[in-house]
This record gives C-alpha cells, sequence and structure tokens, in this order.
C-alpha cells in the first residue's frame, strides 16, 4: 500500500513536473514569444527615434542661441524690438509680456467656461440627440487650423461685424489688440479645454457619485464633493497643456494684426492700459526674426535665444502640471 | 419568528391591504414602514419588473433573493428613487413611505435618500479620509452645528458599525488602505451617520470573504432594532440566517417579445420560505434545483 502511494505520488509529480516544464518551454521557443520581442524592440526604438529628434532641435537651438543668452541674458529679455539686429537693447520684454497676458487670458475666459461646459456636458446635458451632435461639433472645432480662429478673431474684435451684440466687441477690444489676441486664443483652446475636462469627469466610479447620492447628497453637492475633486489632477493638466498650445501659437496673431516690426509701446507686465493697444508676442517674434535672417544674419540667433526662452516657458507650464497632476492624485489616494 | 401568521402568499396579501388600507395593517402589532403595490420597473423598452406588491416592516431585516437578472436589485433602488440616477429608468405603480407617495410629485429624492440609506455591492468609500467618509453625510444634510458635533456623530457611527476600535487611531488616513470588509463596514457607518430610518444593503457581502460576512451579518443583527434593513443577496444561507421576511423573484420571459421580466413570486417569513414554500419555484430555488 505504501509503495503504491509513493508510486502514484511519483508519477503525479512527474506529470506535473512535466506540464509545467512544458508550458514554460512552449512560450521561449514559439512562434508567439520570437514576435513578442521583436514588437518590443521596434517600440523601443521608435521611442528613441522621437527623442532623438527632440534633442537634435532642442541642442541645435541651445547652441545657436548660446552667446546672446550668456553675453546679455538680462538686456535680452529687458530689451525690445529693433529695426537691425546690431541695434542697442534689441530683446524680447514686448514679446514676453504679450504671451503672459495671452496666458492670463486663457486661464480667465477659456478655464472657467471649458470646465463648466464640460460640467453641463457630462452631469447636467440629457442624452440625447442634440448632445450628440454638440459634442462632436466640439470635437470637429478642436481639429480646425489655428489661422482659422485668427480669422474668427479678425472678423468679429478687428474688423468688426455690424450686427448686434458683435459690433460691441470691437471697441471694447480695441481693434487689434491684446485683448484681442487673448480672446481669440481663449476660443481657440476652449474646445481642448472642453474635452479634456470632459474626459477628467468621465474618470469618476459610478459607485462613488452613488454612494455621495445615497447619503444624501444633492446633485451640486456629488459634483462640487466627489466629481471635481477626483477629476481635478485630470482638469488642471489638461488646461495647462491646453494654455501652452496658446502661448505657442503664431499663426491667428498674423492674422490679428500682431506688429513685427517696431511696436514703440513697452508696458510693463501688469500695465492694464496696454490690453487696448497694439501688441506682440512670442511666437510672432520668433517667426519675424526667423524670416529676417537672411538679410542680417544675428537675427538668426536672436530668434534661437527666444526660443529657449519660449521653451523655457513652456516647460515650465507643463511641469507644473505634471507637479499638480501628482499633488492631486497622492491626495486621492 | 413573531408574525408568523401575518403573512401568506402574495395574493392574499392584497386582498389583506385592501380591506385595511391604512398603514397600520394586519393585526396591528406590525406597522408597515413600505407599501409597493402593481409597481413596474422599465429600462427604455425593457419590462424589467412586473408587479410588484410588497409589503415591508418597521424594524425587520427583509430580505430579497432570486436569480441573476431577476429585478431584486431594481426593486430594493425604488426604494431611496436610486432609480432616477438612470436617465432611462422609468417606475410606475404605487411605492408609498410610511403612508406617502415616494414617487409623488411633490417628493424630493435627496430628502428620501437622507431618510432612506444605502449600502452597495461593492464597498464604495469616498477618496478621502475614513473620517471624512463618515463625515460627507452629516456635512452635506447640514446636520453638525459644529466641529465637536460632527466628531460625536462620526465616532457613534463607526462604534454602531463595530469599527471603531480598528480605526479610531487613523481617522485621518485613507479609507482605501482598510480591508474589503472594514471598508464596506465603514460604509454602513456612513450610511447611518444620517440617521436614516432604513438601510438598504445590495448584496452588502458578494465581495467579502467569510469572516468579514460574518462581521456585517452580526453587525445587521444588532442594527434592526433601530433601523429597518432590506437586504438583496445571491447567497441562500445568508438570507435563511439572517432575515425575518424572505421576497422570492425570479424571471420569466415574455412569450410574445422574448424579453424577461422580473416578478415577486412569493414573500412570506424565512422559516416558511425556506422550509415550506407554498410555490413550487419558490421551492426549487431554495432547495437548488434551479437559478
Amino acid at each position: 500500500m505504501a509503495i503504491f502511494g509513493r508510486l502514484l505520488d511519483r508519477r503525479t509529480k512527474d506529470h506535473i513536473q512535466k506540464s509545467v516544464t512544458q508550458a514554460l518551454g512552449t512560450k521561449r521557443s514559439g512562434r508567439s514569444g520570437i514576435l513578442d520581442t521583436l514588437l518590443r524592440y521596434i517600440i523601443i526604438a521608435l521611442l528613441f527615434i522621437s527623442l532623438i529628434i527632440l534633442a537634435v532641435l532642442i541642442i541645435d537651438i541651445a547652441i545657436d542661441g548660446f552667446d546672446v543668452l550668456s553675453s546679455r541674458l538680462g538686456s535680452f529679455l529687458s530689451g525690445t524690438l529693433r529695426s537691425r539686429s546690431v541695434d542697442e537693447g534689441i530683446g524680447i520684454q514686448q514679446g514676453l509680456v504679450g504671451s503672459f497676458w495671452i496666458a492670463v487670458f486663457v486661464a480667465v475666459f477659456a478655464f472657467p467656461i471649458g470646465i463648466a461646459a464640460a460640467i453641463y456636458l457630462e452631469e447636467y446635458a440629457p442624452k440625447n440627440r442634440l448632445t450628440k451632435f454638440i459634442e462632436l461639433n466640439i470635437r470637429n472645432l478642436a481639429g480646425v487650423p489655428s489661422v482659422v480662429y485668427g480669422l474668427l478673431g479678425l472678423f468679429i474684435f478687428v474688423k468688426g461685424f455690424d450686427v448686434f451684440l458683435l459690433r460691441n466687441f470691437k471697441s471694447l477690444v480695441g481693434g487689434s489688440s491684446l485683448a484681442a489676441a487673448g480672446l481669440t486664443l481663449s476660443i481657440l483652446v476652449l474646445p481642448i479645454v472642453i474635452i479634456t475636462a470632459q474626459e477628467a469627469l468621465k474618470t469618476i466610479p459610478s459607485i462613488i457619485k452613488e454612494g455621495a447620492y445615497g447619503v444624501g447628497a444633492t446633485k451640486w453637492q456629488v459634483i462640487r464633493g466627489q466629481v471635481l475633486p477626483y477629476a481635478a489632477p485630470g482638469i488642471l493638466t489638461g488646461t495647462l497643456l491646453s494654455m501652452s498650445r496658446a502661448i505657442g501659437e503664431a499663426a491667428p496673431l498674423i492674422l490679428l494684426g500682431a506688429v513685427t516690426g517696431r511696436l514703440g509701446l513697452k508696458a510693463g507686465l501688469f500695465d492694464f492700459y496696454q490690453l487696448q493697444e497694439r501688441f506682440t508676442a512670442m511666437p510672432i517674434i520668433i517667426t519675424n526674426w526667423t524670416q529676417k535672417q537672411g538679410r542680417d544674419i544675428g537675427f538668426g540667433e536672436n530668434a534661437a535665444a527666444a526660443i529657449v526662452v519660449l521653451l523655457f516657458f513652456v516647460l515650465l507650464i507643463n511641469a507644473t502640471a505634471i507637479l499638480l497632476r501628482n499633488y492631486f492624485e497622492k491626495k486621492r489616494a | 419568528m413573531n408574525g408568523a401568521n401575518n403573512m401568506s402568499d402574495v395574493n392574499n396579501m392584497t386582498d389583506v391591504s385592501d380591506l385595511n388600507g391604512t398603514a397600520n395593517s394586519m393585526n396591528g402589532e406590525q406597522e408597515h414602514i413600505f407599501y409597493a403595490r402593481d409597481l413596474n420597473i422599465y429600462y427604455g423598452d425593457h419590462h424589467a419588473v412586473a408587479d410588484v406588491n410588497l409589503d415591508i416592516y418597521s424594524k425587520e431585516i427583509t430580505a430579497f433573493i432570486g436569480p441573476s437578472g431577476c429585478g431584486k436589485t431594481s426593486v430594493l433602488r425604488c426604494y431611496n428613487r436610486m432609480n432616477d440616477l438612470i436617465p432611462i429608468a422609468k417606475v410606475e405603480g404605487t411605492l408609498e413611505y410610511k403612508g406617502l407617495n415616494l414617487y409623488g410629485s411633490q417628493i424630493d429624492p435627496v430628502e428620501v435618500r437622507r431618510r432612506i440609506g444605502m449600502v452597495f455591492q461593492k464597498p464604495n468609500p469616498f477618496p478621502k479620509s475614513i473620517y471624512e467618509n463618515v463625515a460627507y453625510g452629516p456635512k452635506v444634510c447640514g446636520m453638525s452645528r459644529n466641529r465637536s458635533e460632527l466628531d460625536d456623530i462620526v465616532e457613534r457611527s463607526l462604534k454602531r458599525a463595530a469599527l471603531w476600535d480598528e480605526v479610531k487611531g487613523r481617522l485621518k488616513s485613507s479609507a482605501f488602505g482598510l480591508s474589503g470588509g472594514q471598508q464596506q463596514r465603514l460604509c454602513i457607518a456612513r450610511a447611518i451617520a444620517v440617521d436614516p430610518d432604513v438601510l438598504l444593503m445590495d448584496e452588502p457581502c458578494s465581495s467579502l470573504d467569510p469572516i468579514a460576512t460574518t462581521r456585517i451579518e452580526e453587525l445587521m443583527d444588532g442594527l434592526k432594532n433601530d433601523y429597518t434593513i432590506i437586504i438583496v443577496t445571491h447567497n441562500m444561507q445568508q438570507a435563511a440566517r439572517i432575515s425575518d421576511k424572505t421576497a422570492f423573484f425570479t424571471t420569466e420571459e415574455n412569450a410574445e417579445t422574448g424579453m424577461r421580466t422580473g416578478m415577486l413570486i412569493e414573500f412570506d417569513i424565512a422559516e416558511k420560505i425556506f422550509s415550506n414554500p407554498n410555490d413550487e419555484r419558490t421551492e426549487n430555488y431554495v432547495t437548488g434545483r434551479f437559478g
């Protein structure tokens, strides 16, 4: 009896061992195994390609702009637009102030309107064809080329439609002005803000909402106390990324009449009167100086330096977005 | 079991309540807190539950049992108007709470949910601290005037849910750090923090291990002195162990449309349902021959 038991034992053990090794063996040598490894290397290679492109761009520009940034960073940041690259005091102060205000406009107009629209669409709107149609159109708007938004801004704010309420916009913003630029770019990023906020609002598990409703919370209490805190990291990332998109746009600003040559105005960061005045912005300066480098070689270096500064601010915003997201996600768990 | 002679099958129940027609029904010993007549639930075109006639009695545990898709959870979610959250859900018929039509036009569903609390199938603590989880209800209901009152409510609720001793040292830490069973007891504490009349429990132990399940069952036994409890369960032993009354639901296919509609087959004291049910379908189900 004991022998038989041991025999059975060993046979069972052998059988198990065999099936285990077989299973492990097939995974390593099989066709799917090779494919798996191959695919992994292809993906890594693709990742490196994009990283290398990025690195080359950044290094190339940093080298071009190094002289300007290292020898006269202070005067470059505080200087103004000049007609020749050798002129004393050439710099990007006006562009920095312009881009700063564009970012402020996006934060003040696009963020609240976009987030409110997203909350309405996700939580309040009836799920019918009209809502679906509106959502589809918002998605389409996010894909419309930025120059088209420039045209929209041109007609509403600069030329001025002689129609009902629209005609007031022109006198309000003062035509081809910084306010017109800020509002146009706010409209430009509004669909992106709505879509990313909507996606973030969708992430809350329905059982958490039900739990809140279950203890007698009103709809707004559920949104305020559960949905928004849960969606905050996603909303923040999306909105801040859309802000960096706004300050990088050049095409709509050209249509709005951004100043490319000499801008007489040199206002401080918080001089509000400049909102109704002619303006320029970082992407405009970069575009313009890059175009000019054929005639005047020094503009190329200045353009590179300006790109480095713009990149610095864009990366700063993106880094803030990531840090805030991590902070809120930690708080959530 | 008291009230053994109160109950009979569903058809008789209708007759009895028609005779009485008041909240104090039967032989006056017990009062029913919920009164449902011809309750029908639709999800869009789908007729999910048909013609439920059911009285729930105060300070008792009523269990809903039946196979999947028989509509027991749908019926449960009518009692605190949770079905309102599903846009396509439609409820027809009479559903009264203490003589008040729950689906009447003047009824505020938010107010209903403050009186009739709910514990869900999966533990669903908020992504906040243990303290904030329990305090959330009293806060949104405006129940406490100051911090120390809120502290009292939180402590009392956690004690009531038999969780206080395990968490009193870490009230500020995340609720997600608790085990599944602890999370579910936290959800019970959260539900009773707003001092409801009724607790609805939708398969509260389905994701818990046997030890955690036992703890919840013991807890429910203590809670029924103060609360009316309705529990949906897939576990027949659980229903037999803890419920005073048991309702058996099942689902039948409509011969014309081919759609499955849930219905209440039998409602009686638990002992009767599990030992000697009137309906053959109930017997088949509780003896494990079907479902």
